[in-house]
């Protein structure tokens, strides 16, 4: 693992060409790429350009007003905020143990939010660069573009979208603002008539689910050269698994591997997070950079997602799922996969396993049932933990005697991933870059690193404005010696 | 059989001006429920209200078998203090994150369905602010007083003959689209 390309040596002797903003993800990031004058790549960093300010708006609230809150830090994945501040809360009204309906009730909703999440990236955001080329006609790139020529495909990304969010409503109350999850458990559960209204929908939710896993699989089949190599870095990766090593997307213990995939440690109670976490921050970013602490800033950081999570747990409890998993991981060989283009296949095989999951949740009389709530000695501190769709998500919570929030830390998944995206891009801009004209197929293909790993800025940052695409070349005198611009439409300027 | 008409309205209510979607949304629910525009209008149960963060691809599944949508939104850009305009169909290729434009989602219902889509509209409110934890500006609160009285003549009278010539401006799509990507990004 190298930090190298993240700072020039002479950079004022260099051109700088700008993605701004990179497209298809939430939010606002910026990639800025230094070349000399043979077009020889000598820097490439991925830009947050704007501060956060979540913690801001939480201190001060009370405490149980707070899973409510937290899903407007994020229209796109409120779910999995509400969820994190849920179960770190639930310490505060000591509910070491919540209900069985309580707690099936939670995963319900939160297979229902990883479900649309990962329909929506690959159905509608990835797929335009997967089905018709990295380079290829920009007019077509795009969803509009797919489902012209993929109808099928197109129209299965909306009704799994869907689908999710029907579990999300009658598992939350609402389609949004849901009050479903309450410190120490949650506030219903499905009546009949909801459990049935999910129930006729199930089985097509799997198949398809299932079809987009071979889907995925096949590209990877038919093009390893780029589907192995396109952007792949070494590194580390840590996600939650299952108390009993399996993937877990709600509750477990910490565990991280070594970019060898041997263990750097396992079972790790999450709410000692702090002891295995740090976060750096440098001048050039808004976003901070974790790392392991007993590894060090240059070689600690970490990937956290799909492809984190379906290597790092021993096995998946839904059989479908556990067949796809274990032919990735056949095809993968004796080491982990590296290549970004993973976390599509990885992600699908994530989004059948929600899928069954779902299915498994609602033939379980629990779901049902009338125990809601569970209570014990009141606490004034609370971690919650959750693997949401993008990756590891962390909410810690520190209560006063008024019940109001005193102190609230919340390191998002985006955040987590921040150093091996800007590790994508680097190799991206190496691979494919270094010593060509720049195009904008070969910008995108820097585009198609950061979308792999489904990045969520809007949660980690936010800004008030968006420009189009555009690229400058200057030389070193600062003027400007090339230009490409693309408009919000997606056409060339 | 679902309400004819959709109201639908997008925006966070914790991001300063990007709340004023919702808060109109309220207005309306309050009046519609409250009966006080029940002489003028005809049945309350044509409407339909909706809100959500963002519109994306599913939600085209709630504009099915409506004769009207209208898309209630906050902008940067936009005129003080609203625009109102019929959404065309975007002839070019939308480039889009998370989030799509009206325009967006008018396209991707025809694929989806295979059909016309209905008439859509976007009541856009001027906002200046949009940071989170911001309560709305003084300015965005005396647009949206202009907005909601203009909401009650677009309710009286829930024609698309009739929305059109109450139309402020034609479906500028570029720069409609700038301004519901600014709003969409803030949240």
């Amino acid at each position: 693992m190298s930090l190298s390309l993240e700072t020039a040596a002479n950079p004022e002797n260099l051109r700088r060409v700008a993605i701004d903003p990179v497209s298809r993800v939430e939010g606002h990031g910026k990639v800025t790429i230094l070349l000399d004058d043979k077009n020889r790549v000598h820097q490439v960093r991925l830009h947050i350009v704007e501060f956060r300010g979540f913690e801001k708006f939480i201190q001060g609230r009370p405490y149980w007003e707070v899973p409510v809150m937290v899903q407007r830090l994020c229209g796109i994945c409120p779910v999995s905020h509400h969820l994190a501040a849920s179960k770190a809360l639930d310490a505060i009204v000591g509910a070491k143990q919540l209900t069985s309906t309580a707690e099936k009730m939670r995963r319900l909703m939160h297979y229902g939010q990883i479900l649309q999440s990962h329909a929506l990236h690959f159905f509608h955001l990835c797929s335009p660069d997967l089905l018709f080329g990295f380079d290829s006609e920009v007019s077509k790139r795009n969803i509009v573009g797919v489902a012209e020529k993929y109808p099928e495909t197109a129209r299965r990304g909306i009704l799994l979208r869907k689908f999710g969010q029907e579990v999300i409503r009658h598992t939350a109350g609402k389609r949004i603002h849901g009050t479903g999850a309450v410190p120490g458990g949650v506030n219903k559960s499905l009546s009949i008539a909801e459990r049935d209204d999910l129930l006729k929908d199930i089985y097509q939710m799997v198949a398809w689910s299932r079809e987009a896993v071979h889907m995925v699989k096949e590209l990877h089949h038919k093009n390893p050269e780029l589907y192995n190599s396109f952007g792949a870095f070494r590194a580390n990766y840590m996600s939650m698994v299952g108390f009993d090593g399996s993937l877990d997307l709600y509750h477990g213990r910490l565990r991280a591997r070594d970019e060898n995939g041997d263990i750097l440690f396992d079972g790790v109670d999450y709410r000692n997070y702090t002891q295995l976490i740090e976060e750096e921050v440098k001048n050039w970013s808004y976003m901070k950079f974790p790392y392991l602490k007993s590894l060090g800033k240059e070689k600690g950081w970490y990937r956290v997602g799909p492809m984190s999570r379906v290597q790092n747990c021993d096995f998946i409890s839904t059989p479908l799922a556990e067949i796809e998993r274990r032919e990735f991981m056949a095809y993968s060989g004796v080491m982990p996969m590296h290549a970004p283009l993973g976390y599509h296949w990885t992600r699908m095989i994530e989004m059948l396993h929600a899928a069954e999951m779902i299915k498994d949740l609602l033939h379980d009389d629990d779901i049902t049932g009338s125990e809601l709530m569970a209570s014990g000695e009141r606490g004034f501190e609370g971690v919650g933990v959750i693997e949401a769709p993008r990756g590891t998500l962390i909410h810690h919570y520190r209560v006063d005697e008024n019940d109001l929030i005193t102190m609230c830390n919340l390191i998002v998944s985006t955040t987590h991933n921040n150093q091996a995206m800007n590790e994508a891009v680097r190799r991206v801009a190496q691979q494919y870059l270094h010593g060509h004209e720049v195009t904008e197929g070969l910008l995108n293909h820097i585009e198609v690193a950061v979308r792999a790993f489904d990045p969520c800025l809007s949660c980690a940052t936010h800004a008030l404005g968006k420009m189009p695409l555009e690229v400058e070349v200057l030389n070193e005198a600062g003027e400007r010696l090339s230009f490409l611009s693309r408009r919000g439409d997606g056409v060339l300027g | 059989m679902v309400a004819p008409v959709l109201i639908f309205a997008i925006g966070n209510e914790s991001r300063g001006d990007d709340a004023l979607g919702p808060m109109l949304l309220r207005e309306l629910e309050a009046r519609l429920n409250s009966g006080a525009w029940e002489s003028k209008l005809r049945p309350v149960e044509q409407f339909e209200l909706m809100e959500d963060f963002q519109l994306q691809i599913e939600h085209v599944m709630d504009m099915q078998d409506r004769r009207l949508v209208l898309f209630i939104d906050a902008g940067m850009d936009t005129p003080t203090p609203y625009a109102f305009y019929r959404a065309q169909i975007s002839k070019e290729a939308l480039l889009y994150s998370h989030a799509l434009p009206p325009e967006a989602l008018l396209k991707v219902y025809e694929q989806f369905y295979r059909q016309p889509a209905p008439d859509v509209y976007v009541l856009c409110i001027r906002g200046e602010r949009f940071k989170l934890g911001e309560s709305p500006s003084p300015p965005a609160e005396t647009h949206l007083v202009s907005a909601l009285e203009f909401s009650g003549q677009l309710l009286l009278d829930a024609e698309a003959t009739a929305w059109d010539r109450l139309c402020t401006q034609k479906s500028p799509v570029t720069s409609i689209r700038s301004a519901h990507e600014t709003s969409n990004i803030v949240r």
